[in-house]
């Protein structure tokens, strides 16, 4: 007992009067353990993110969205009018009568005002289903949301996020009031006002990560009575048509992820026969987001197993290397040791002692540094971000948004894979000194 | 204090007769065998090289009780740190054998051997081998640490030592902070500090001043009066004469087996003493 402990300060001390050549010998198991535990971490801050994604879309929805076609395919048909339509949501109702709810959408930027205050939102004609689905919630006393008797009634009500309400209603309960929207000339009545809720990732890189900040929402069918499926907009002199009946259409399916497959499946199809002409129409399976994930984070820990794998090695012979040279270097102290006694055993172990020391600070080392790998990756995406921007665009979410979390377990793994590496790579250098004859040893200069 | 008559040598210690040929006048091997510090029969080391073989010893017999003080003389390259190794069992011979109490060491095994190295025998080199990153006190401790003792009470021994060979103020200094005389004195200290049956010393007294070879000459007198055997490899006939007995080597041959009188010794020992003391006078002077 008393012998190991010797042992281990005789090695730390003989490593220490090399600082240099034992720092660099360490870099490879550091490396490697590093690596070890920040593509972990990077990997599991990946599938959490693609974790929250799911829970804010809905593993079991389907989202059908009106994209605009490209400028020279509207040319060519010669028609402003694109997208889902009422007919599309019929159609989808009728075909596939298991789905649990159908929420169609239709957005616009609009501004709001009360009194002095204006605000620039978004105006969002939906159904009740809505707020559900995307998990608003009510103020305490914050009245209700819209209801279906709104929609039949195309009643002239709204329903305020938090953001919208703040800043038209500094001072005063919301509820009851009426808000103005000046390009439409329109007043509404305040009927329900929201809490604040985060900003939820966007649907696969098709729709503007939603922030339900500026949202005002009204019965879809309100919206269409009011303002119609034409949009006249003024932008920098020029007068822009949109014609669009619905942005978004949210289908939940009830019977788990097989079921959700051959929905989305029919629905692809159903829409390919009416809107493969203009491309005017996707469909974003929230589900396959998920595959994606696992995909992307299978990618990460395959690189990180691999990179730690060739760091581990370079490790190892580096390792090798440096013990090989110090056998050498210290020949003669070891036929002095030799001569005095220390059996073959005793200097077997003071050699395996010193790399087992050396790879336990190189793991100790690289574990410390995996701690600053979050705070690391995510400097480098603002690197990224702010030399690349274009580049940053492109990233996928699960990559821009991911939070990379240390999986701890992952840990006491690397540092047991870095002293195996310690000991299989000093094995043999350290036999090979015990090996040696004491008065060869001796003679050595 | 005179030597037991019991030795098998003694019955050839007639002075200067010649032992070139040990196999036609071995001693018989029974006599005494208890009493025996070692004993080798016909001892052979060859050094077998790319393009040669070094034949280092060529057939070597003596027995040396226990309490003997044995100075082993010849010139240079004529074996006799072959046969020190040998004797301290470094290495083992080519053919032969080798005895060490009653154990034959030839047919031990490498731990076995390193145990008696350990155990019972002070070694010191031609080259102090000391070890470089460790201090005065470490080095003197290394015996005992692969005994496995490392107390406080070695450590203690160990200083103790160090202040017998008078270097009680250097003992936290490295070899390299330290002359040749001091490092010589530390690696006799090692040899002493795990109480050694017997002890081997190659030159000890190669790299040192005549006041220092004194008073190493004058600390091996001791330790052989408290009944210990030592052996030691010298040039130097005034170091040869303060043994009991002188063996004699050439071309890896024993040639002569000579026991220097108790007058002699005597004699030997004041003239060195007066030596020391005129030098010490004269550097008083200056
Ligand atoms: N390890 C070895 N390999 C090859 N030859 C050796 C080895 N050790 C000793 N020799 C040879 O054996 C012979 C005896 O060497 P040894 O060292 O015993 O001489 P020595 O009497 O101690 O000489 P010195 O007084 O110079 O120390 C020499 O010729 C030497 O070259
Ligand atoms: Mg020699």
């Amino acid at each position: 007992m008393m012998l190991w402990l010797r042992t281990w300060q005789l090695g730390v001390k003989s490593l220490l009067l090399h600082p240099l050549r034992s720092g660099l010998t360490m870099l490879g198991i550091l490396i490697g353990v590093w690596a070890v535990i920040v593509l972990t971490a990077i990997s599991q801050g990946a599938s959490d993110q693609v974790q929250r994604q799911l829970e804010s879309l809905g593993a079991d929805t389907i989202i059908l969205v009106s994209v605009k076609p490209s400028e020279e395919i509207l040319t060519r048909t010669g028609t402003t009018k694109y997208g889902l339509t009422r007919d599309d949501l019929e159609l989808v109702k009728a075909t596939v009568p298991t789905l649990q709810s159908v929420n169609p959408i239709r957005e616009i930027r609009r501004q709001f005002s009360r009194g002095d205050n204006l605000v620039d939102g978004r105006l969002v004609g939906c159904t009740p289903g809505y707020a559900d689905l995307n998990r608003l919630q009510l103020r305490d006393r914050g009245g209700r949301f819209i209801t279906d008797l709104d929609n039949r009634k195309t009643a002239t009500v709204c329903v305020l996020s938090a953001g919208v309400a703040d800043r038209l209603f500094p001072y005063e309960d919301p509820l009851g009031k009426r808000i103005y929207v000046p390009e439409s000339q329109d007043y509404y009545r305040v009927v329900g006002v929201l809490k604040h809720r985060t900003a939820s990732a966007a649907v696969g890189g098709s729709l503007d990560s939603q922030d339900f900040s500026n949202d005002v929402y009204i019965p879809i069918r309100t919206l269409r009575g009011r303002i119609g499926d034409r949009i006249v907009t003024r932008r920098s002199g020029q007068f822009q048509v949109e014609e669009l009946e619905l942005n978004q259409i949210t289908l939940r399916v009830g019977g788990g992820e097989k079921a959700v497959r051959s929905t989305a499946k029919m629905i692809e199809n159903l829409l390919d026969e009416r809107h493969a002409s203009m491309e005017d129409a996707a469909v974003v399976v929230p589900l396959e987001l998920l595959e994606q994930a696992r995909n992307l984070r299978l990618m990460f820990l395959g690189i990180g197993v691999l990179i730690a794998c060739i760091s581990l090695i370079v490790g190892g012979i580096g390792i090798m290397n440096i013990m090989l040279a110090s056998v050498t270097e210290r020949t003669r102290e070891i036929g002095i040791r030799r001569a005095l006694g220390a059996k073959r055993n005793d200097i077997t172990r003071q050699f395996l002692v010193e790399t087992v020391v050396l790879s336990f600070a190189g793991a100790a080392l690289g574990i410390l540094l995996g701690f600053l790998g979050p705070p690391m990756y995510r400097g480098m995406l603002a690197l990224v971000a702010h030399w690349a921007p274009d580049k940053y665009a492109v990233l996928p979410d699960v990559i821009r948004e991911a939070e990379p979390t240390i999986v701890y377990e992952t840990i006491p793994l690397a540092v047991g894979i870095a002293v195996a590496v310690g000991l299989a790579s000093g094995l043999y250098p350290a036999i090979r000194a015990a090996r040696m004859n004491p008065i060869d040893a001796l003679r050595h200069e | 204090m005179t030597r037991s008559a019991a030795g098998p040598a003694q019955e050839t210690a007639s002075p200067y007769q010649s032992r070139s040929t040990p196999t036609d006048s071995a001693p018989p091997a029974s006599a005494a065998a208890a009493s025996l510090a070692t004993s080798i029969r016909n001892v052979t080391k060859e050094y077998v090289l790319k393009s040669e073989t070094v034949r280092a010893l060529r057939g070597v017999s003596f027995d040396v009780p226990e309490g003997d003080f044995v100075a082993i003389m010849g010139p240079s390259g004529s074996g006799k740190s072959t046969l020190l190794n040998l004797l301290g069992c470094l290495d083992k011979p080519s053919s032969g054998q080798l005895l060490l109490g009653p154990d034959d060491i030839s047919l031990m095994s490498d731990d076995e051997l390193a145990e008696i190295r350990s155990r019972r025998i002070g070694f010191v080199f031609q080259s102090y081998n000391l070890i470089q990153q460790l201090t005065v006190v470490e080095n003197i401790q290394v015996p005992l640490y692969y005994q496995g003792r490392l107390g406080a009470k070695e450590r203690e021994r160990a200083i103790e030592l160090a202040g017998l060979v008078g270097l009680g103020d250097r003992l936290d200094h490295r070899p390299t902070q330290l002359s040749g005389g001091q490092q010589q004195r530390v690696a006799i200290a090692r040899s002493l500090v795990n109480d050694p049956f017997f002890i081997l010393a190659d030159e000890p007294t190669g790299n040192l001043d005549s006041k220092t070879t004194e008073e190493i000459l004058s600390l091996f007198d001791s330790l052989n009066s408290e009944g210990r055997t030592i052996i030691l490899v010298t040039h130097e006939d005034d170091v040869g004469n303060r043994a009991k007995r002188v063996i004699r080597l050439k071309d890896g041959l024993l040639r002569s087996d000579v026991f220097n009188s108790e007058d002699d010794r005597r004699r030997a020992r004041e003239e060195q003493a007066a030596n020391v003391k005129a030098i010490s006078a004269r550097e008083a002077e200056l």
